[in-house]
This record gives C-alpha cells, structure tokens and sequence, in this order.
C-alpha cells in the first residue's frame, strides 16, 4: 500500500457488501443473514433452516397464496423523513419497524435489511387461526384416509391446533368417494383448497381439467363437465395434495405408509431414468412416487411409468433355472445350467454365434455381455432398438433406460446396429448359437417363431417367462429393476444409480453373478467378480467414460458422464417458467 | 464399605437337634392331608373346590365369575347395534402391537353395500395368539373403540394355524357391543 493512500479506507456497510455479489441481508428470527436478490420469503427461511408451514406454495408451481398457512411477521427500515439520512446501528444495519399485521411468506420476496420473524405471539395466534379455520370443515377420516401419515394437515394440526374443535354446527357435506380418473379418487370434504392440484394440471401437465366450483365454506374442486382427470401425469396430484383429498386409486387401501420402507431409486422405463422412491413392506412393492432431481425429472413421473413395478410381482417370472431335456423345461441348478450354457457356446466357430444384449440391462451388465461376446471371439453384438414417441414431457422416444450406456461401453455410436445382420443370419441357419439377455426376441427385435427353431442352441435370461424362453436350450432367470443395484446412463448422458428395494423371487441370482459365472466359463483367464461394485470398478478402469466413478461417488442424483445434446421437454418448459418468475424452481 | 457384624442366635438345646420342628410340620401336614381325604380342606370354600385335596379342579371347576371388570383375556373385534363391523382397518393396532401379532389386510368397503360411505373395512385380520402378550395396547390406540380384550383366556390348539384367529373367529368372540362411539351415524 502507498503511503498516499488514506490510513483508514471508509468501512462498507453489510448491504454494499451484500449488493456486490447480488445479495440482500435478512433478518430471520433475530439472525442476520445473505440470501439472493429476489429470493421468496419462504425459501429465505428454508436457507436459514426455520420452517414455516404451509400447503399451497411448492416450488415447481405458481403461488396464488391462498392458504394462509405461511403467514410471518414482516418488518422493513422506517422510511426516513425528506431530507434525512437513513440511520446505521453499530452492526451496520438499519432497526427494523416491525408491522402490524402478518404477511405470506410464499408469494414476497425479500428485501435489503428485511426482518422476518416466524414465530412469536403474533404469528403463532395466526397459524392457530389458520388452522382452526381448515379444520372446521374437515371430517375425521384420519382412520380411513390414505393420506394419514403424511398429511401436512394432521402435522400442522399437532404443532398449531388446539386439540378440540370450537365449532359446534353441523360440518358442511360435501361429495365423497369420487371417481374422477383412471387413477385418481376424489373426496371433497378433506380438500383444504390449496388448489395445488389445479395449478400442477394447468401449469406442468397443460391439461386444465381441475377447477374450483361453488363459493365460500362450499367450494371444492371438481373435473370440468365432460371430462376427466386421465392425464398420464395425473398421479402426481396425489403426491403433491398436502391433504387426502386426492388419493391414488392404486394405491388405495392398500396399507398405511408407515409400513412402508422407501429406496431411493430410478425408473426404467424410458431413456428419461427419472428419479423415484420404491415403497415397500416386506418383499412387496406397494407403490412408487417420484423423487426431486431438477436434472431430470423435477419432481414428477408419468403414471404408466409409475404403475409399472405390478410387472415385477406377476405369477408370470421365472425362478429358477432351467434347461431343455427331451423338449420338456426341467429346473436345474444355476451350475449346471451354466455349464450346459456354456457347453454349447463354446464349441461354435466364432462367425455361428452371436449376443443379443438389452437396454433394459445395466451399464455392468452391458459390460460383462460385451466381454462374453469377445470370450466368443464374435463381433455380433447388439441391444434390441425401442423406440416409441415422446410424449413431449418426461416421456422419451428412447424407451431403453441405457442406451447411452451401451453405446458407451460397446464402443459404438449406434449399439443397435447390428441387430439386422444377427437377424439375417439367424434365418439364414449362419448362426447356430445365440446368447439372448432379458429380451423377447418376437417383440421389439422382430424375429419370427420358425428363426427361433433354427438355432442349435439358445440361451436367454429374462425376468419373465416368454417365447424366447420357450424356445431356449437354457433359460436362467434375471433380476427385475427393483431387486439389484445397477447404474445406468440416460438419455442426457447422466449415470444413474438404482438401489435394490426387494429381493428376487425363488433362486434368481443377481444378473452380474449369472454372467460374471458363464464369463468365468467361457474365458478360464476370467476370474468371477466378488461383488456389484467390482464389476463396476473393472468396467470404470477399461472404459474412459467410467473412469473414476464408483457405486459411491454417483450419489442420489448421479452424475453427467457424457454429452449427448438431448434434453428433457419438460425441463426446458421449467426453466422458461422459472426464467418468467412464475415458480421458484 | 461398612460391614455389619451379624451375631449367630443363640439356640437351646431341644432347637439344636430340631427334631421338635420337624415333628410338629408333620403334624400340620398330616391334619391337612386328613381333612382333604374327608373332605373338609382348609380354603375350599373360597376356591370354589369339591373339598377333596386343596387344589381347584381346572378345567372342571372355573373361576370365571371372580373375574375382575377390567380382566385382559384374548383381543377380539366387536360389531355395533346396526350390526356393523366397527373395525375400519386403519392398522393402528398393528402398528402398536408390541410383539407384532397382528397382521391386517385392508380392504375397500363396495359401493353396492350399506355401509358404503365408511369406505374401508378389514379384508382379512388375524392375530396370533401364540404372540400374543394381553397387553391391551391394540385396544388403547384404536380410534373407532373396534378391538376388546375379552374376559376368555382358554386359547389352545394343536397347531400353529389353529392359533391364529382370523376375522370370523375374532367376531365370535368379541360379539355385539353397544352403547359405543359412533362417528358414522347419520350426519357422517
């Protein structure tokens, strides 16, 4: 510093410093703090880790404000008479002049040298008033309702009601039990009006078929006449409902979600991988509800994609493994199949066999089937194309959950490729020995019945029994997406974790034991992996891509691996309503 | 540590030998055992026994009647005067139960039935009574006064199956109940 310079520079008050980084300081309950410009008041709390109640604010949706359940106690800087200048405590804040009268937390944002106070008398007699008001109305359903247990009204009414009802009338009667979807029940009297449901409709799903009718203590929210609420995203109001007005007809009854124990996990069902939480009892999956990941999903699935997991607990999965004895299917042990798998497979030439891998399967999967295919000595290896239509949402054309992976770990742009050539030499009699894995090669792969009885040896692992398997030599049973820990790479190029919620039926082995063991057979030099995640860490040491990731590492949310350039509709729709100032995000 | 030194009793010379004793035990003993064999035991009366020998004759002879109010005896589900089942399947029962004896599957209520606006009712309720403590918390924690610990202790079987009581068995036992909260009466 030169000696010019003043000995003492003037000191920046906290709200210069703040501005310079687009900051504004806040008070919350007594304590200073920094949280971005434009910040809502709601969210400037969460930062600050006090929590304020409330039912019809949540960030993905616009905020009409209508519950009241948010309101807090607000106060800004006197403003100061003309001419003078605003005055500077000690701490280089203003005194806050606290008002009257409370005000929501959901729909203000904050502002320099604001105070919010979220509790206190005032602000208290306010959410017990709130709160005794959304009772009034309320019937005691708490035993029949679906929702009790994780209703946002019976925890407010434990922190901030009174304990016994002052309104001696008779409750208003509204409609029950009623059938306004494929999937949804309505039941009016428990709806609090937080219109949540409506805004998610219009707002995310664009499919405006909720509305308010009536007026005063007898509004509730109805279908618009004519229709009804059978969007595919249509789920999603039931999971976003605070209360147990809109419950899932799927789930309904089923069993109460204390029960339930939740993994964190991905969907399969499409490229999008959107991320969920698997509730299960026992080994039994109850339901399935979407996890926040603004990568990804935001906070939504589709209800095909949701309702999907009664695939993986029909009477229809295969248990065991089997191998074909005097054209009959007889149950055998995973060794023997094995080896009778292998047998087979080993004695071709290298140009008579050929691997039909999957998109279903995971990246470890992928790896250990690319391997058995270089074990072979073939170059014909694929995954089995599924393409559908984007539903312009979180749907995606792709309906592999890995393609990118495959793609990746063959080594390959278009891992589908050579599904043409395999098909072609399978009805040509070329190719005498097929390894199929969790494919049904008469759906999607398009081969004919009469190709299937050309093969000299089949071998196919599928979850479920089918014609390829009928037509099998050695069937081996798989794991379903529910029952293994797995990564996968979707469409945007983020590898994805799926954590294992259930177990395999009967003795299905984990689908990386099964091909880790035929592996084993047909390459002598293969030793057979001691565990998911060391396949994984083979796989992330020869592949680039992969290359210092782990099981670990990859987190709920995963990571982006590769760009792909494709992107998720719905998120880009998100990011032009989060850009406009209509949601928080 | 403080130690307490405790002094021996001074025994005389007929308490040494106890011979004393043992001869006026077997006195006792005897008069008992004579009583009993003609039929006048000490405490008959009140056990409600036949006289021969001290002990009440179980299962001949019961006690049933001396049974306390508030006796825990085996749980079971009660139905109210309309003769509908109170029991909503609201599995808090289940959750409570110490040592997980009962297991629900709940079930919806169809449209075409007379109680239709309750919505939902037990599919299948069992609980099994080799688990069973008789504890009574099933019976505090359920909101709809559907599950009664009854006066009957006499469970018994001879296989596991046969101590499980399910949905028909517990209604058996636990019968019609009046006079009890109704939350689904006309104005529901």
């Amino acid at each position: 510093m030169s000696e010019n310079a003043p000995a003492v520079e003037e000191k920046k008050l906290p709200k210069d410093l703040a501005a310079e980084n687009g900051m504004v300081n806040v008070q919350i309950d007594g304590h200073w703090i920094q949280v971005p410009r434009g910040t809502r008041m709601i969210e400037a709390a969460k930062i600050a880790e006090k929590e304020i109640p409330h039912y019809c604010y949540h960030p993905k949706l616009s905020s009409p404000g209508n519950c009241r359940m948010c309101l807090v106690q607000m106060g800004m800087p006197p403003r100061p008479a003309p001419g003078e200048d605003p005055k500077y405590g000690e701490d280089g804040y203003q005194e806050i002049g606290w008002m009257p009268r409370p005000v929501i937390a959901c729909a203000n944002t904050v502002a320099e040298n604001m105070g919010i106070r979220t509790g206190g008398e005032l602000v208290e007699k306010t959410r017990e008033g709130v709160m005794e008001f959304l009772l009034i109305n309320h019937p005691l359903d708490c035993p029949i309702c679906d929702q009790a247990g994780e209703c946002k009204l019976q925890e407010f009414s434990v922190e901030h009601g009174r304990g016994e009802s002052r309104f001696k009338e008779t409750k208003i009667k509204k409609p029950k039990n009623v059938d306004i979807g494929q999937n949804i029940r309505l039941d009016d009297e428990r709806c609090i009006m937080c219109s949540r449901c409506i805004r998610f409709m219009d707002e995310v799903a664009e499919d405006p078929v909720l509305g308010f009718s009536q007026r005063g203590t007898h509004t509730s929210v109805t279908v618009h006449p004519g229709h009804r609420l059978d969007n595919n995203y249509s789920l999603n109001t039931a999971d976003i409902c605070p209360v147990g007005a809109l419950t899932s007809n799927d789930f309904r009854f089923q069993m109460r979600v204390w029960f339930l124990k939740e993994t964190k996990t991905i969907d399969v069902n499409c490229g999008t991988g959107a991320n969920t939480v698997v509730w299960t009892r026992g080994n039994e999956i109850f339901r399935v509800t979407p996890r926040q990941n603004d990568d990804v999903n935001s906070a939504w699935i589709p209800d095909s994609h949701r309702l999907s997991f009664h695939e993986l607990q029909n009477d229809s999965r295969l248990t065991a493994p089997m191998i074909l004895k005097d054209g009959k299917h007889v149950e055998v042990s995973n060794l023997e199949a094995i080896n009778k798998a292998a047998e087979g497979l080993g004695m071709r030439q290298p140009n008579e066999v050929a691997v039909i891998a999957s998109g279903r399967q995971s990246n470890e999967e992928l790896y250990l089937a690319k391997k058995i295919a270089t074990a072979l000595g073939t170059d014909l290896l694929t995954i089995v194309p599924r393409q559908g239509e984007s539903d312009g949402k979180l749907i995606s054309a792709d309906r592999n959950p890995n393609t990118t992976g495959a793609g990746l770990i063959f080594g390959i742009d278009d891992p589908t490729a050579k599904l043409d050539a395999i098909r072609e030499g399978v009805s040509t009699g070329r190719i005498k020995a097929l390894i199929v894995f969790n494919e049904n090669l008469l759906d999607e792969a398009g081969f004919k019945q009469e190709d299937l009885a050309k093969l000299e040896h089949l071998v196919t692992t599928h979850t479920h029994a089918n014609p390829t398997a009928a037509a099998a030599q050695v069937v081996l049973p798989g794991a379903g997406w529910a029952e293994k820990r797995a990564t996968y790479v979707n469409v945007t190029g983020r590898l994805q974790r799926a954590n294992q919620a259930t177990i395999a039926p009967g003795g299905t082995r984990d689908d990386w034991e099964t091909l880790g063991a035929l592996l084993n057979k047909l390459d002598k030099d293969y030793q057979l992996p001691s565990s998911m995640d060391s396949v994984f860490n083979a796989l992330a040491k020869e592949n680039e891509t992969f290359t210092g990731q782990t099981f670990g590492s990859i987190g709920d949310l995963g990571v982006v691996i590769t760009e792909t350039g494709v992107t998720i509709p719905l998120l880009d729709q998100e990011k032009k309503r989060k850009e406009s100032g209509i949601i928080v995000g | 540590m403080a130690t307490i030194k405790v002094q021996r009793p001074k025994l005389s010379a007929g308490e040494k030998i106890y011979f004393g004793a043992i001869f006026k035990g077997m006195v006792i003993t005897l008069r008992h055992a004579f009583r009993s064999l003609v039929g006048k035991s000490v405490g008959a009366k009140e056990l409600n026994s036949t006289g021969v020998g001290i002990t009440m004759q179980y299962p001949e002879q019961k006690w049933d009647e001396e049974l306390p109010e508030y006796y825990r005896g085996t749980p079971a589900l009660v139905t109210n005067e309309e003769d509908r089942e109170k029991c909503v399947s609201c599995q808090l029962c289940e959750f409570i139960c110490p040592p997980k004896a009962i297991k629900i599957t709940p079930g919806e209520i169809p449209t075409d039935d007379e109680w239709a606006k309750v919505e939902k009712r037990p599919k299948a309720f069992d609980i099994d009574m080799i688990r069973c403590i008789y504890c009574g918390m099933c019976e505090e924690v359920c909101p709809e006064e559907a599950i009664f610990l009854r006066p009957d202790y006499v469970v018994t079987g001879t296989t596991r199956k046969e101590m499980v009581h399910d949905k028909d068995r517990l209604y058996e036992i636990g019968g019609k109940r009046v006079g009890l909260v109704n939350k689904w009466n006309d104005l529901k």
